[in-house]
């Protein structure tokens, strides 16, 4: 086999490991709550015959290993359980809500990611000059406002000032794909203020990283221009520390994002997450956790992956 | 009277100016109170309601926890999605007075042990079955099932015997209670069909609108039932919540248009609110309280003259002022106003009084050491900074108090009937008999300030079973009484329900019952534009 696909098959194993180590622990966590999960749920309203058939209802009076092995069997055939709460199907809730979350995060991904890695290479191509210090202080003041004041600046300013949008970005299954646009424009805004400059930033210090290279220098004598240089030369060599700024980014964009969702009234799998977290409804809890989980540990392999295959040394080894 | 006033009566009566504007300017033309009052009630009255649109409502107090089971509705839009689509045995209307509902006729034997509710005909639920007399047997048998996990169960529990007979629901009772026909208007007691034993979530009832769509946390949806009994809800084509919890975010939808109204207006905002074009606020006097409760069996708390220190170290007209903006009224350390029946409104208001509290505290002998106020930002809105006042106008008595700022997750099991001394909040009950139940009888659940006095409940007890409104109100005053003097609850104040609506709403009226119209805005109002 290939070395690369050896190499990519080893992160993928490895990543499957740690998926499963991860479910042990939040598995494990959930169940360390302090007195038992059911008295948890129940709180003051607790009386023992209502413990006692909640506990029978849960099936807390198996031996935690059986449960533990029940309840991965269950998600490895797409069945969740119904959250206690409401009685309603987690796996097809889950499934609206981790579609909301994606259609957010992919609209700020696609409007952000080209964006600061253009401006990183702007910046770096004017190193000191004023373009990078304006990029770099604009991009380092938006990502120090806390995103909730973000959000708020963002709705006083294109709802009430310009009322070009509507403040609640609530979206249903039935809106058109441009309705859907318009709805989640504000909270696209302050996530790409968010993470723009991050990105940005790894962008122009790997740039000009390279930038010091031999290589560079003589491409810069055989007559090249600066911008050209930096896009044909600097930046394939770069791509690997940008790569994983950039999903680590994305990750934040998809599990991070609680803050920017309640403001705007977002219907995502983070304010799901908190809402099932203050009433204890542990099955969701537990899925939505593992979920997250899951989406951080896939972005990380896809980083390195990519890492992999964009490195000639790891290509083509000797 | 002049054309300048009859279009201000105008705009008051479409809502597109407050009640509170409207009265503040008849009183400047010279036009007395009780008449401007009047002349708006008969002109809101010719303002013909609107059929057709799609009227929405933004309001905080939903979670994507929340269940179409009626059962199980405890936080606001749970509530307000009750209201919209159920229909009760009965209603309490805003002057305090029973409305008849899916019961036409109640009617009570001498001692109010055994009641008859005779039921309307040819109602008939959203899934075109009628309402029958055992539907709302069945409905009430659900909710004495600890695993329904009612939150009407106190309610039904004192329901010893029910049975239904052609259209006529007999209830007996283990002991006397006048003030049934209140308790059958909770917006637990949703009527279902079948009980809604099968399915209680189906969303199934009898109310002014049918629910198209159900995303707790999210939105609620529903259209009007074109066979509700009652024409005089029901208006507009289309309904909808749409959960906004944070307080920002739901006024600027307000100001955008994209709701048509709001509950929970942040007191601090409602001056800069009130400027905005096309916006109205609405305040009514609910029985909701914000207090702070000591467990009289617990030391330094067991001590009658450290209770009365406390309770006369409190500056009642100071958190009116600065916690509720002025939304709201002094509290007199017992739970009831005047938005209760039979309220006695002769008991002495007390007042803050430095000198007397230190006089008690040195009477008490307490040791000088801090005594320990626990509070948490979701105790109610503003109440660390009303435990911080407390500390200040305690201070100038000489009584140290410490205050403990607890996080909100876990507060309601805790600390809330846990520590012996902290800041809660009690949404009221429709009836004295009830919020005494509920948190002052030796028994109750939710005894949260531990009294217990044989007195307060033998007179408890007695006043239910009064039919007599002039004995049953002398009890209720001598209960109030007892608590005021004896109890450990502290009650500064009760706050208003503070609303707003946008200007092409039409058929708003105040409402003491509850939020929003006690959770019938939607159904009652209209869009004018």
């Amino acid at each position: 086999m290939h070395p690369v696909m050896t190499l990519v098959a080893q992160r993928i194993a490895l990543g499957l490991i740690l998926l499963l180590a991860v479910s042990v622990l939040i598995f494990v966590g959930t169940e360390a709550l302090p007195g038992d999960v059911a008295s948890a749920i129940l709180g003051q309203s607790a009386t023992p015959e209502s413990l006692a058939n909640l506990r029978e209802a849960l099936g807390l009076n198996e031996p935690p290993l059986v449960r533990y092995f029940s309840w991965l069997g269950g998600i490895l055939t797409g069945d969740f359980g119904v959250a206690l709460t409401n009685g309603q199907d987690i796996g097809a809730a889950i499934a609206q809500r981790l579609g909301n979350t994606l259609f957010l995060a992919g609209c700020a991904a696609a409007i952000s990611v080209p964006l600061a890695i253009l401006l990183g290479l702007i910046a770096a191509r004017y190193n000191g000059r004023w373009p990078d210090k304006v990029i770099s202080g604009v991009t380092l003041s938006t990502i120090s406002l806390p995103e909730f004041v973000a959000a708020y600046f963002v709705i006083y300013l294109l709802t009430q000032v310009f009322p070009l949008f509507q403040p609640v970005a609530m979206i249903f299954p039935g809106m058109g794909f441009w309705e859907k646009l318009n709805a989640v424009a504000l909270p696209v805004i302050v996530l790409v203020l968010v993470v723009l400059a991050h990105m940005m930033r790894m962008t122009r210090a790997a740039i000009l990283n390279v930038m010091q290279s031999a290589y560079i220098e003589t491409a810069e004598l055989k007559g090249l221009g600066p911008m050209r240089v930096i896009w044909s030369h600097a930046l394939p060599n770069a791509i690997a520390p940008i790569v994983s700024v950039v999903v680590l980014n994305l990750a934040y964009l998809v599990v991070g994002v609680v803050v920017v969702e309640v403001v705007f009234s977002y219907n995502a799998l983070g304010q799901y997450l908190v809402d099932h977290v203050a009433k204890r409804d542990l099955p969701v809890v537990q899925a939505v956790g593992l979920i997250f989980a899951a989406v951080y540990i896939g972005l990380n392999i896809l980083a390195d992956v990519i890492s992999i295959v964009a490195n000639p040394r790891l290509r083509h080894p000797k | 009277m002049n054309a300048e006033f009859n279009h201000l009566l105008k705009r008051a009566a479409k809502g597109a100016m407050s009640r509170r504007e409207f009265m503040g300017r008849a009183s400047a033309m010279g036009i007395s109170a009780a008449m401007a009052s009047s002349l708006l009630a008969s002109a809101a009255r010719a303002e013909e309601p609107v059929k057709g649109g799609v009227l929405r409502a933004g309001m905080a107090g939903g979670e994507s926890t929340n269940s179409l089971d009626p059962a199980l509705a405890a936080s606001e839009v749970p509530f307000m999605v009750n209201m919209t689509w159920g229909e009760m045995l009965l209603d309490v209307n805003a002057k305090g007075e029973i409305d008849y509902r899916l019961a036409e006729e109640v009617s009570a034997n001498a001692d109010a042990t055994e009641w008859k509710f005779k039921i309307r005909a040819g109602v008939e639920f959203h899934d075109g079955k009628t309402v029958t007399a055992d539907d709302v047997v069945a409905t009430l048998k659900r909710h004495t099932d600890e695993k329904a996990q009612s939150g009407a169960l106190g309610i039904v529990q004192g329901i010893s015997e029910m049975s239904a007979s052609g259209d006529m629901v007999t209830l007996k009772l283990a002991s006397g209670n006048a003030d049934l026909p209140f308790l059958m208007a909770d917006y637990h007691l949703v009527i279902q069909p079948g009980g809604g034993v099968d399915n209680p979530a189906a969303g199934i009832g009898a109310g002014p609108y049918k629910v198209v769509a159900h995303e707790p946390g999210v939105r609620h949806v529903f259209e009007r039932n074109p066979n509700y009994f009652d024409g005089t809800m029901g208006h507009a084509d289309q309904v909808e919540i749409l959960v906004i919890n944070d307080a920002t975010a739901r006024t600027a939808a307000l100001q955008a248009g994209q709701v048509h109204m709001i509950n929970r207006v942040d007191p601090k905002i409602i001056e800069l609110l009130k400027g905005a074009p096309g916006i109205s606020i609405e305040h009514v006097a609910g029985r909701g309280h914000y207090v702070f409760i000591m467990h009289v069996d617990k030391a330094p708390f067991d001590n009658q003259d450290l209770r009365m220190a406390l309770k006369l170290a409190i500056n009642r007209q100071e958190m009116v002022d600065k916690i509720l903006g002025g939304y709201g009224s002094v509290g007199n350390d017992f739970p009831i106003n005047a938005a209760y029946p039979l309220f006695d409104d002769t008991i002495p208001q007390r007042e803050y009084d430095p000198a007397k509290a230190a006089e008690h505290y040195k009477a008490s002998g307490h040791d000088g050491s801090p005594i320990v106020l626990r509070t948490a930002p979701g105790a109610f809105p503003g109440a660390v900074e009303a435990a911080q006042l407390f500390q200040q106008s305690a201070a100038a008595a000489g009584i140290p108090l410490e205050v403990k700022v607890e996080p909100d997750d876990g507060y309601w099991s805790d600390v809330w009937n846990v520590q012996p001394f902290c800041a809660s909040y009690w949404g009221g009950r429709p009836v004295q008999d009830q919020m005494y139940s509920t948190a002052y009888l030796s028994t109750a659940d939710w005894n949260d300030t531990k009294f217990k006095n044989p007195k307060f409940d033998e007179t408890l007890v007695a006043a239910r079973a009064e039919l007599d409104p002039v004995k049953r109100k002398a009890m209720y005053s001598e209960l109030a009484n007892i608590l005021r003097d004896e109890g450990g609850l502290i009650c500064p104040m009760f706050n208003d329900f503070v609303e707003a609506k946008r200007s092409e709403v039409g058929g708003w009226a105040p409402d003491p019952n509850g939020e929003l119209m006690n959770g019938r805005a939607l159904a009652k109002c209209w869009l004018t534009a």
